[in-house]
């Protein structure tokens, strides 16, 4: 029965649990921001905050103990991450293990593979690449032709193709994403699930610069690789399934916690106290910036008391992902405007580093990624609005 | 934390739902509007029989003593079918600022009051078909006459300009403070549910109406629009409800004011897309979605501008600020 009455109040328990992760943030976060993470001095760097968050207990803060968690609860979770973006710490460079395919390994992993794989995750030691895209297959994904072949022989598969704009790639330690194992097999049938190690025999990885010249992603050809039965994530042939419940993961809670725009939020606020004079009428877009933030925030609350309660998300995750990915341009280019001349600058001589600028250039990517907003526009027309398929050219299966 | 409606506030929306429906639903919104006040008035009787009336009212004083929640979860319902009357002058604004014969007029809907606050409410709503009319000032309440009727886009709305009768009885300013947040969030959650009710009407005949030998709603054209109003709508509905949450403590008036300029936008968003979908049939007076379209164009400017309720938010999250153009 659903008859507490509506709250937003934290037991004294959930407080004692943020000002603890408050309190040790503020003594560890690095005083100067690291790097970019995607270059190879911030990707060292970003490893070894991984590993001091470890060290602390902060990695992984909702999985079991015995992973390297604290088996905290979804609010608690939502609470570190408003205080971990508070206080400015690094961006996580082991996001593609932890969020994507953690969630998978706990829900279709054998044991062996949990034993190996997420312990590692947590203390930066197993960095992932997600290797999804082909240069032909964006966002109709199930369209991929990389392929695996099977080696009875050797008790594994063969791995050929090329997968694209594969982030963390450049640096990270191992990939996961999906192969055509049944050449038979149409679209969504026949794709097999593989986590494969990056230095392996076959594979060749070029990184591709970014807007912002940085190397956050890259190319990775496969040239008869060889990746043993272990490594196959979920059955061969149900690749699509297992794949999916990371696609929900990475639209809903767990990619972009409310933190993350509340925080920038507070900085935009700051910021037009300073630049006010450079553009006057920003005001209406801070307070804009402002209330969306808030709502996203109360937002992310009531999805928590929706799981809570035994619900899903669902394809309201679609919903999510157009607002956040959207507002994340809009607050950021609020910023841009208060700079003005500024705006450009990168370096020591810009207003915060040129941070403003760089995670203008990075929010860009919010409706391409993790499916681009085009197609989240019609996952919500379709399975929330309930309007047809079809008329648009897009395969029925 | 528990931040969705309950089971007992899921029942009273469709108790409500229930009397609505009963009472002939968009019907009692052409009815009002072509001057003819029985089915309204009638309504009016049975949603005070229901307690919508009395919700905001303590249970000393013969209330439901709701909370804001169900308070907007309500008005929501109102919004919906494009209830007419000064709902929210009667239900929100005054039973706290009454006295106490009049508030029990109120709560059993023998009274109907209607009211203009300066600067927010500039004119009042049915002023000739209430019983009672008020000036709502800061710290005080003043019963009033109206003055000449005037005409509004949303043909259920007849405004007028208040003067005061009698000399006003002192209130207090934190009461009447909060009374007049209690109305405007009201006001956004009947804007939230008109926004909801445009956006099923669009849907619904975007899924019947056929061109080039197909419905519509396989247009990817039609489509995102409407994805885009659920997104906004979507995100309106946290505002309102943490707004209520807040009403009557100091974050009070910053989150009912995110709260109406979140559901002015989104409902004028889906007033759009909701004529754009039906095209010129959507277009006509005939068509029952000219009564959200029109309540909606009506809302944006009372109990309180988007001007207003943006510098309002602005005074609490970037104080010192600068005063953009003259508040209402």
């Amino acid at each position: 029965m659903n008859t507490e009455t509506m709250n937003l109040d934290l037991t004294e328990e959930q407080l004692a649990f943020a000002a603890e992760a408050r309190a040790w943030l503020a003594e560890h976060v690095p005083a100067t921001p690291l790097p970019s993470m995607d270059t190879a001095e911030g990707f060292e760097a970003h490893r070894q905050w991984e590993a001091e968050l470890a060290r602390g207990g902060w990695s992984v803060v909702s999985w079991p103990e015995e992973f390297g968690g604290r088996g905290a609860g979804l609010i608690e979770w939502v609470l570190f991450e408003e205080e971990y973006y508070r206080a400015g710490a690094p961006t996580r460079v082991a996001q593609n293990g932890i969020s994507l395919l953690a969630p998978i390994l706990f829900g279709h992993g054998t044991d062996a593979q949990r034993e190996r794989f997420l312990r590692p995750m947590t203390d930066g030691s197993l960095i992932w690449a997600q290797a999804w895209s082909e240069p032909g297959s964006g966002s109709d994904l199930a369209s991929i032709r990389s392929t695996a072949r099977r080696d009875e022989e050797r008790g594994g598969w063969i791995l050929n193709g090329q997968k694209t704009w594969s982030s963390r790639a450049p640096w990270a330690d191992r990939g996961f994403g999906l192969f055509r194992s049944d050449p038979e097999a149409q679209r969504h049938r026949g794709l097999t699930y593989f986590m494969f190690p990056l230095d392996a025999e076959g594979i060749t990885i070029r990184p591709i610069a970014q807007l912002d010249g940085t190397t956050g992603f890259a190319e990775i050809f496969f040239d008869d690789v060889f990746v043993a039965d272990e490594d196959v994530l979920g059955e061969p042939g149900d690749g699509w399934r297992v794949a999916m419940s990371t696609a929900g993961n990475e639209r809903g809670l767990s990619l972009r916690s409310p933190g993350r725009f509340c925080a920038a939020t507070d900085r935009l606020i700051d910021l037009w106290h300073t630049h006010q004079e450079q553009e006057p009428f920003a005001q209406d877009a801070v307070v804009d910036a402002w209330i969306k933030s808030e709502a996203y925030r109360l937002y992310t609350w009531g999805t928590v008391s929706t799981l809570q309660n035994g619900g899903d998300v669902g394809a309201e995750g679609s919903v999510n992902k157009v607002f956040w990915s959207e507002l994340d341009i809009e607050l950021h280019g609020t910023a841009l405007a208060l700079l003005g001349p500024e705006a450009e600058l990168r370096g020591p001589s810009a207003v915060s580093n040129g941070r403003w600028i760089e995670d203008y250039v990075f929010s860009l990517g919010g409706p391409i990624y993790a499916g681009t907003n085009e197609i989240q526009r019609n996952i919500i027309a379709e399975r929330l609005l309930g309007l047809p398929r079809g008329g648009d050219g897009r395969k029925s299966s | 934390m528990k931040f969705v409606i309950s089971d007992e506030q899921r029942a009273l929306a469709e108790a409500i739902e229930q009397v609505i429906e009963g009472a002939g639903g968009t019907n009692v919104a052409r009815t009002w509007a072509a001057g003819d006040l029985a089915p309204g008035q009638e309504l009016w009787a049975q949603l005070a029989e229901l307690g919508l009336l009395g919700l905001c009212v303590d249970e000393a004083d013969g209330g439901m003593g709701g909370t804001p929640v169900d308070l907007v979860v309500a008005f929501e319902r109102l919004g919906y079918h494009a209830v007419p009357g000064p709902y929210l002058e009667s239900a929100a604004l005054l039973p706290n600022l009454v006295n106490p014969a009049i508030r029990e007029g109120l709560v059993d809907g023998s009274v109907i009051a209607t009211a203009a606050i300066p600067g927010l409410l500039t004119y009042a709503l049915d002023s000739a078909s209430s019983t009672h009319s008020y000036i709502v000032n800061p710290d005080s309440l003043s019963p009033a006459t109206a003055g000449e009727p005037m005409k509004s886009i949303d043909e259920t709305r007849t405004l007028s300009e208040l003067r005061a009768t009698e000399s006003a009885a002192a209130l207090d300013e934190q009461l009447v403070a909060t009374a007049i947040d209690r109305a405007t969030l009201g006001c956004a959650a009947v804007l939230l549910g008109a926004g909801e009710r445009l956006l099923h009407e669009a849907v619904e005949y975007a899924k019947i109406r056929q061109q080039f030998g197909r419905t519509i709603g396989e247009y990817q054209a039609l489509k995102h629009q409407l994805a885009d109003v659920r997104v906004a709508l979507t995100f309106v509905r946290p505002l309102i409800n943490g707004a209520a949450l807040d009403l009557g403590s100091p974050a009070g008036p910053r989150s009912v004011s995110a709260a109406k300029v979140a559901a002015g936008d989104a409902a004028l968003l889906a007033a759009r897309v909701a004529l754009q979908v039906h095209g010129a049939i959507g277009y006509t007076q005939e068509h029952d979605l000219s009564l959200w379209i029109t309540r909606v164009h009506a809302l944006l400017g009372a109990w309180g501008t988007a001007r207003y309720h943006r510098n309002r938010v602005a005074s609490f999250i970037m104080s010192p600020i600068s005063q953009l153009a003259p508040v209402a």
